[in-house]
């Protein structure tokens, strides 16, 4: 791990990373043992931002970034999510024809290999899942649009999300999740929180599950288990 | 048992929302700190009333508040400066005193004008307010759509119970927002090397209008134009309070309590934690200057 440091205002560090792994196996260490002083960690997509309480902690902040252990694979302890989707997206014919599959293949490419969450951002429980399938990395729409629903699933720029609340949003739309993923009724209120599996399944889909749309929809994830494992690594 | 005491909000003016210190450490949530947008101000109200720091209170943006005491009540208003009256149940009105501890007996009314210069303004009570808590703060964020329910005539506000300290001062004799052209002290980065050597420069030569595309998320600056180097998207990487971040336009947007968790577009420079707070009383339609500052001492 080589991490460089750039200068984010007189309280924060902004620490550039190779990539995504790199980011959370930081985040895993850095809020399993907070740095003195440390009030805030945001990894992203090849950075992870450190707030810390006073300018004068920089120093003592950056050698303790540099002492860190990353800690690769912990995330795995956070947990398997599996969501249904209805793939009926306004742009699963555009998905398609940018990358080249029939809309059946995309849906199996969605479906077929599991998603991580990497970081969270844009909305309150907008989480960014990398790690699926390389040909559904799709650019952003042209023209976004004023409104997208809560609950659509969506593809940009190597990422796959689930809007977590209508909102605007420039993601392509491939379908909608038969699942609440933000609800400040439960804790905590995010389901997907950056470290944890991701995989997608049809909704009614056969064999997957015969009961799939009848038990695995809810309006309160928190009430199923499998749906929301226990808090896992969180400093 | 101690005596229930809450105020009732009559009117809101323009923008009235319950701030405390705001929700460190949610950022994996995709949930940002919040807060009072002038954190400084809403300290030292609560300070002055003996509360914690981060006892929540109510920011008022461009005055216009009315609420009425039930229950005898302390309070402190600071941050911009505006007009303020006090009638009690009887019909006998006096003035009110900003960056004071004031006295509302049960039935008094408090009525703040429009603030002569500055723009949000604290009212803090002794207690705090004692509305529910979400994701552990009483801060509204208005980008999230997280936090208390908005203040609206009407509006019963829970005061907590008053703390063991008492107040030590009854005026704290502090400067008030600037009136002219406040000056903001910069740092370079995170992603100064996006753009031109000399559009640094450019944005400390010139003055740059607070527009009124401004709120808590931020402030639309406009001004000379920032040209970059780099074109192309970043990807999307953490954002600070203060942060100037550009859009292709080139025109600035300085980043207030509540800005998104992440951004794309890449953050020129960040003004000093210490400047964020007099940023945050800037109106639309003033002008403010930047400040090349030095990194601290090694």
């Amino acid at each position: 791990m080589n991490p460089r440091f750039r200068q984010c205002g007189d309280s924060a560090v902004l620490v550039e990373l190779d990539g995504v792994e790199e980011v959370l196996a930081l985040y895993d260490a850095l809020a399993a043992d907070p740095p003195n002083g440390v009030t805030d960690l945001l990894p992203a997509a090849r950075t992870l931002l450190v707030r810390f309480e006073r300018p004068a902690q920089r120093e003592a902040v950056q050698s303790a970034i540099l002492r860190a252990r990353p800690a690769y694979g912990g995330r795995a302890a956070g947990g398997e999510v599996v969501v249904p989707v209805v793939y009926d997206g306004a742009d699963l014919a555009d998905v398609a024809a940018l990358t080249g599959l029939s809309e059946r293949e995309v849906v199996e490419a969605h479906t077929g290999t599991a998603w991580t969450v990497a970081f969270s951002g844009f909305a309150p429980g907008f989480g960014y899942l990398v790690g699926g399938d390389p040909r559904l990395a799709v650019p952003r729409r042209t023209e976004s649009r004023v409104r997208v629903p809560a609950g659509a699933v969506a593809l940009a720029a190597g990422f796959s999300a689930v809007y977590p609340r209508e909102s605007p949003g420039g993601w392509q739309l491939i379908g909608r999740a038969e699942i609440t993923v933000w609800d400040l009724a439960a804790d905590p209120p995010a389901l997907l929180r950056p470290g944890m599996r991701v995989r997608f399944a049809e909704a009614g889909a056969t064999g997957a599950n015969p009961a799939a749309p009848g038990t695995t929809r809810g309006t309160n994830p928190g009430a199923t288990g499998a749906a929301r494992p226990a808090e896992a690594g969180r400093g | 048992m101690a005596e229930i005491r809450w105020l009732e909000v009559l009117v809101t003016g323009p923008m009235t929302t319950v701030q405390d210190l705001g929700r460190p450490g949610r950022g994996d949530l995709g949930v940002g700190r919040s807060g009072a947008a002038d954190r400084g101000a809403l300290r030292l109200a609560n300070r002055l009333l003996a509360n914690p720091e981060g006892a929540a209170g109510l920011e008022v943006t461009m005055g216009g508040l009315q609420v009425r005491a039930h229950g005898h009540l302390l309070v402190a208003l600071s941050g911009a400066p505006c007009p303020a009256t006090v009638t009690d149940a009887a019909g006998r009105t006096r003035g009110a005193g900003h960056h004071a501890v004031e006295c509302l007996p049960d039935g008094a009314t408090l009525r703040l004008g429009v603030p002569r210069h500055g723009l949000r303004t604290y009212l803090a009570v002794r207690g705090g307010l004692d509305v529910p808590a979400v994701l552990g703060s009483r801060a509204t964020d208005i980008m999230a759509g997280v936090g208390p329910e908005r203040p609206a005539p009407g509006s019963v506000l829970p005061v907590g119970p008053p703390p063991e300290m008492y107040p030590v001062v009854e005026l704290a004799p502090v400067p008030t927002p600037h009136p002219g052209e406040p000056v903001l002290d910069i740092l370079p980065g995170p992603r100064d090397d996006w753009f031109a050597p000399e559009a640094l420069r450019t944005l400390c030569a010139e003055p740059y209008e607070v527009t009124v595309d401004s709120n808590r998320v931020g402030m639309r600056l406009r001004g000379p134009r920032l040209e970059r180097l780099r074109e192309g998207e970043l990807p999307p990487e953490g954002m600070v309070p203060g942060a100037l971040q550009v859009p292709p336009s080139g025109q600035p947007t300085l980043f207030l309590a509540d800005h998104p968790v992440t951004g794309g577009y890449p953050v020129i420079a960040v003004v000093r934690t210490r400047d964020v707070d007099r940023a945050a009383q800037a109106r639309p339609g003033q002008r403010i200057r930047f400040r090349l500052s030095r990194p601290e001492r090694r």
